[in-house]
C-alpha cells in the first residue's frame, strides 16, 4: 500500500521533517533528525529507480486530480536517477556535516542549519520528480531560497559569504524569473502546465514566435541556475565561501537538478523534433561548453584557493555535461546523464577533503596544505584518487564520462572535439598536480599541528572516493540506466 | 473604455519604473516601488484577478514597504554611485526587451475567448468547480485543491523565506533595552489613540478574509499579511518590547513551522484511506464537503506561516540596533 505513495513521499518527507527540526532547539537533534530523514529519501529513491527499470514510468496524481487539470508527478528512468544522486549525496553529506558545521557556523544558527538543508533538498527532489512546468518553478523556488541562506551562513568565518550569497541571489532569481516567463508564454500558447500534455500540444506550434520566445527564456533561465559559462560568474563564489559541507552538497547536487531540468525541457517538452533546437545545440551549446571547458579550467589553474579552484573546475565539468546533450545523439545524452553521477561522484569527496583541511588549517589554500601528505595522509590520498577521477584516468568514474563523451563526438564525425575533450583533460592535470605537489613534495612547516581529520569525516569521504573507482571499475549499471535515460529523452526504442 | 484605463495604468507604472532608475535617495525609492505595487493592484483588479490584486496590495505596497524601510534604517539612504560600465546591462535588458516585444507577435488577442488558455484546463475548472469543490470562489478552488500542491510549495518558499531571515538576523537581536522604549512613538498621542481603536477592526478583517476565501476574494495569503499588519503597527506605536509581550518571538518561530505542518498534515490524512496526498474527499460525509474541509484547514495553514513569517521578518529587522541615530530621521 505504502509502494504507491512513494513518488510524493519522496517529496513530503523532507519537506514534514523540515519544520518539525525547527522546533529543535539542540544541533544535536536536529543533525539527527535529518540524517534519518534524508537516509529513508535515499531508500525511497533506490525504490524508485528499482520500479521504473522494472516497469517503466510511475505517474502519480496530486489530490486524486487528473492530469492536466492537477498536478502530476511522473517518474521515468531520467529522474528516478537524478533523484537517487541527489538524496544520495544529501545522505552522505550529513555525518560529515556534524563536526565541519559545529567549526563553521555560529552555535546559535547551528540547529536551524539543517531546517534549511532539509528544505534545499526538499526544493532539488520536488523539481525534478514533478511532471508539471510550473511545480517545477515552485520547488525551484525553494532550492533556490534555502541556497542562498545557506552559503550566507559561510560568513560565520568570512563575511564575504554574505556579498557571495547576495550576487547569487540577483542571478538565481533573474535566472528563476526568465524560467517562469517562458512558462508564462507556453502556458498561454497551449492553455496547460503539464509536462507531457505541454509537448502533445506544442505539436504544430513549430514556428509560433511567442514559442520561440519562451524556448530562449526557458534555456536562458535554465542556464544561469547551471551556470552554463558565461553565466557562471555567481557560482566561484557562492561555492568557495560557503560552509564547507554546504559546498560539497551544492556542488554534487545543484546544478545536477538544473542541467535535469534543461535535459526534460529540451527533449521532453520541446521534443527533438523543435526545429531550432539543432540550430542552438551546434551554434550555441557546442561552443559555450567548449569555451567553458578551456577557459574555465585555465582560470583554475591560477586559483590560490582550493575551493575557488574546484568551483571553476565544475564550471568547466558543467561544459562537459552540455557538450554531450549538443551531440543529440543517444551515446551524447548518455554522456552528459553518466557524467551528471559520475561528477556528482568526484566533486563529492573532493570537495569533503577541502571541508576537511578547513577544518584542521583554517584554510584550504596551496600555503596551507604545504606537507600535509604527511600530516593528513588518508585525506590527501583521498584527494589524489578525485583528482585522478576528475582528469579522468581509467579504472575511475572519470574515465567512463569522457569515454562516452569522445565516443559521441567520433560518432557525430567530429573528431578534432574529440581531440579538445582530451586536450581539456591536460588543463585539469595541471590544477590537480599542483596540489600534489604543494601537498607530497613540499616540506611542512616546522610549526605545523595539522593532524589527520576525523573519522566522521573521513568515512563518507572515502565512501565517495570508493564509489569513484567501484562504478569506474564496473559501470554497467550506470551506463545501462544512463543509456536507457538517453534513448527514453530521444524518444528512441529500448 | 477598458483599453484606456489599462493603457494609462500601464503608463503609470512605466514611469514609475523608470523614476526608481533615476532616483538615488533610497527612501524615494521604496515609496516608489509601493507606488509600483499600489499601481500594479490596481491593474490586476481591472483585470479582475482581485485575488491577486489583494495579495499584491497587502504585501507589495504594505508589508513590503514596512520591510524595506527598516532595510534603510540599518543601512544607508543614498545609493552609492556604481563603479562599473553600464553599456553591457543595457544591453542585455535591451535585447530582452526585444525578444519579449518580439514574442508578442504571435500572441492570441488580449481577451480574445478563443485563446488556447480559455479552451483547455480553464473550461473544466469552471464547469466542474461547483460540483466537484462547490464554492462560489473558482480561484480559490484552483488553488487550494486542484493545484493544491503547488500552493502547499509556495507555503514551503514562504516558511523558507523566515527560516532564512532568522538564521541572518536572528543572532544579532539585541535585548529590549530602555532604548527600544524611546524609539517606539508612545509619545504620539494621537498615533496612539488611533492605532488602539484600528487594531480590532483590522484583525478582525484578517479573520473575515481569512475565512471568506471560498466565497470572496481573499484567503489565507491575504489573510496572513493583514494579521501580520495589525501587529507590525502595534509594535511600531508602542515598541518591539510591548509588541513581544503580546506575540513573544518564540511563539512566533513556533506558529511558522506549525502552519507548513497544518498544510502537510491535512495532505497526510488522505494515506490513511488509501487516497492520493491532499485528496481532501476522504475529510467529510461527502466528497464534497470534504474538499470543504480541506481547503478551510489548508487556508488555515497559509494564513499562520504568513502571518508568522512576516512579523518574525520584522522583528528580525526592528531588533537591530540602528547605526543611523533616530534624530536623523
Amino acid at each position: 500500500m505504502i509502494s504507491a505513495h512513494l513518488p510524493i513521499l519522496q517529496v513530503i518527507v523532507p519537506l514534514i521533517a523540515a519544520p518539525l527540526s525547527a522546533f529543535c532547539r539542540r544541533a544535536g537533534v536536529a543533525w539527527y533528525l535529518s540524517l534519518v530523514i534524508c537516509a529513508v529519501s535515499f531508500a525511497i529513491s533506490i525504490a524508485l529507480l528499482i520500479q521504473v527499470l522494472e516497469e517503466g514510468h510511475i505517474s502519480y496524481l496530486l489530490g486524486s486530480w487528473a492530469a492536466p487539470w492537477g498536478i502530476e508527478y511522473r517518474v521515468d528512468v531520467v529522474n528516478a536517477f537524478v533523484l537517487m544522486i541527489i538524496s544520495g549525496i544529501g545522505t552522505a553529506v550529513l555525518p560529515y556535516a556534524r563536526t565541519s558545521i559545529a567549526a563553521e557556523i555560529e552555535p546559535h544558527n547551528q540547529a536551524l542549519f539543517y531546517t534549511a538543508y532539509l528544505l534545499c533538498l526538499t526544493g532539488l527532489l520536488g523539481m525534478v520528480i514533478t511532471g508539471d512546468a510550473f511545480n517545477a518553478f515552485v520547488f525551484l523556488e525553494i532550492s533556490s531560497l534555502s541556497t542562498y541562506a545557506l552559503v550566507a551562513l559561510g560568513a560565520g568565518t568570512d563575511r564575504r559569504a554574505l556579498s557571495a550569497a547576495y550576487t547569487y541571489l540577483v542571478m538565481g532569481t533573474i535566472g528563476a524569473t526568465f524560467f517562469v516567463i517562458g512558462i508564462g508564454l507556453v502556458y498561454m500558447m497551449t492553455g496547460t502546465l503539464n509536462m507531457a500534455d505541454l509537448a502533445a500540444r506544442l505539436q504544430g506550434l513549430e514556428h509560433n514566435r511567442t514559442v520561440l520566445v519562451a524556448f530562449a527564456f526557458i534555456v536562458t533561465g535554465i542556464g544561469l541556475k547551471l551556470a552554463l559559462f558565461p553565466m557562471h560568474l555567481w557560482l566561484p563564489n557562492a561555492y568557495a565561501f560557503a560552509p564547507s559541507a554546504v559546498t560539497v552538497f551544492l556542488a554534487a547536487t545543484a546544478t545536477k537538478a538544473a542541467v535535469y531540468l534543461l535535459l526534460r525541457f529540451l527533449f521532453t517538452v520541446f521534443g527533438i523534433d523543435y526545429h531550432i533546437l539543432g540550430l542552438t545545440m551546434t551554434w550555441l551549446f557546442t561552443p559555450l561548453a567548449l569555451a567553458a571547458m578551456f577557459a574555465a579550467s585555465t582560470v583554475a589553474i591560477f586559483q590560490v584557493e582550493l575551493k575557488r579552484m574546484l568551483a571553476y573546475s565544475s564550471v568547466a565539468q558543467i561544459g562537459y555535461m552540455v557538450l554531450g546533450m549538443s551531440f543529440l545523439s543517444v551515446t551524447g545524452l548518455t554522456a552528459t546523464i553518466i557524467h551528471l553521477f559520475n561528477h556528482a561522484l568526484m566533486k563529492g569527496a573532493l570537495f569533503m577533503v577541502l571541508g576537511a583541511i578547513v577544518l584542521r588549517q583554517g584554510a584550504a589554500t596551496f600555503n596551507t596544505i604545504r606537507g600535509l601528505g604527511r600530516k593528513m595522509p588518508w585525506t590527501m590520498a583521498a584527494f589524489v584518487t578525485g583528482g585522478l577521477s576528475l582528469i579522468g584516468v581509467p579504472l575511475t568514474v572519470g574515465f567512463v564520462s569522457k569515454w562516452y563523451l569522445v565516443a559521441a563526438a567520433l560518432e557525430s564525425g567530429r573528431w578534432p572535439l574529440a581531440v579538445l575533450i582530451v586536450l581539456s583533460s591536460l588543463l585539469a592535470v595541471i590544477y590537480v598536480w599542483r596540489v600534489v605537489e604543494a601537498a607530497y613534495l613540499e616540506e611542512p612547516p616546522a610549526d605545523s599541528k595539522a593532524t589527520e581529520a576525523p573519522l566522521s569525516m573521513l568515512v563518507p569521504t572515502w565512501i565517495l572516493i570508493a564509489a569513484n573507482i567501484y562504478f569506474g571499475v564496473d559501470a554497467g549499471l550506470t551506463s545501462r540506466i544512463a543509456s536507457a535515460g538517453a534513448r527514453l529523452l530521444l524518444g528512441v526504442a529500448q | 473604455m477598458e483599453s484606456v484605463i489599462n493603457m494609462a495604468l500601464l503608463v503609470f507604472l512605466a514611469g514609475t519604473a523608470f523614476a526608481i532608475l533615476r532616483r538615488t535617495t533610497l527612501f524615494s525609492v521604496v515609496m516608489l516601488s509601493g507606488v509600483f505595487s499600489l499601481v500594479s493592484a490596481a491593474l490586476l483588479v481591472h483585470l479582475d484577478a482581485v485575488d491577486v490584486a489583494f495579495t499584491e496590495a497587502a504585501v507589495g505596497a504594505g508589508v513590503s514597504t514596512v520591510l524595506m524601510l527598516s532595510t534603510l534604517a540599518l543601512t544607508a539612504r543614498h545609493e552609492a554611485p556604481g563603479t562599473r560600465s553600464r553599456a553591457i546591462p543595457l544591453i542585455v535588458v535591451f535585447l530582452t526587451g526585444l525578444a519579449l516585444v518580439y514574442g508578442t507577435l504571435d500572441m492570441p488577442r488580449f481577451g480574445d475567448p478563443s485563446a488556447p488558455v480559455h479552451q483547455h484546463v480553464a473550461p473544466r475548472y469552471i464547469s466542474a468547480t461547483a460540483h466537484e469543490i462547490g464554492m462560489p470562489n473558482i480561484v480559490t478552488a484552483v488553488l487550494a485543491s486542484y493545484r493544491g500542491f503547488d500552493t502547499l510549495g509556495e507555503v514551503t518558499v514562504i516558511f523558507t523565506a523566515g527560516i532564512a531571515v532568522l538564521l541572518l538576523l536572528a543572532g544579532t537581536i539585541r535585548e529590549p533595552t530602555t532604548a527600544t522604549k524611546i524609539t517606539a512613538m508612545e509619545h504620539h498621542l494621537v498615533l496612539r489613540v488611533v492605532t488602539k481603536v484600528l487594531i480590532g477592526p483590522i484583525l478582525l478583517f484578517a479573520l473575515y478574509v481569512q475565512f471568506h476565501g471560498d466565497y470572496g476574494p481573499g484567503g489565507g495569503f491575504q489573510a496572513g499579511v493583514i494579521f501580520a499588519a495589525a501587529f507590525i503597527i502595534y509594535a511600531l506605536v508602542f515598541g518591539l518590547e510591548t509588541a513581544g509581550n503580546a506575540l513573544p518571538g518564540r511563539a512566533v518561530r513556533i506558529l511558522l513551522a506549525l502552519g507548513v505542518l497544518i498544510y502537510s498534515g491535512t495532505g497526510v490524512v488522505s494515506f490513511f484511506f488509501n487516497k492520493n496526498f491532499l485528496d481532501y474527499s476522504v475529510l467529510g460525509a461527502t466528497a464534497q464537503a470534504g474538499q470543504h474541509i480541506g481547503i478551510i484547514l489548508v487556508e488555515f495553514g497559509v494564513g499562520m506561516t504568513v502571518a508568522a513569517v512576516m512579523v518574525s521578518t520584522f522583528y528580525a529587522f526592528a531588533g537591530q540596533n540602528p547605526p543611523i541615530g533616530d534624530e536623523e530621521w
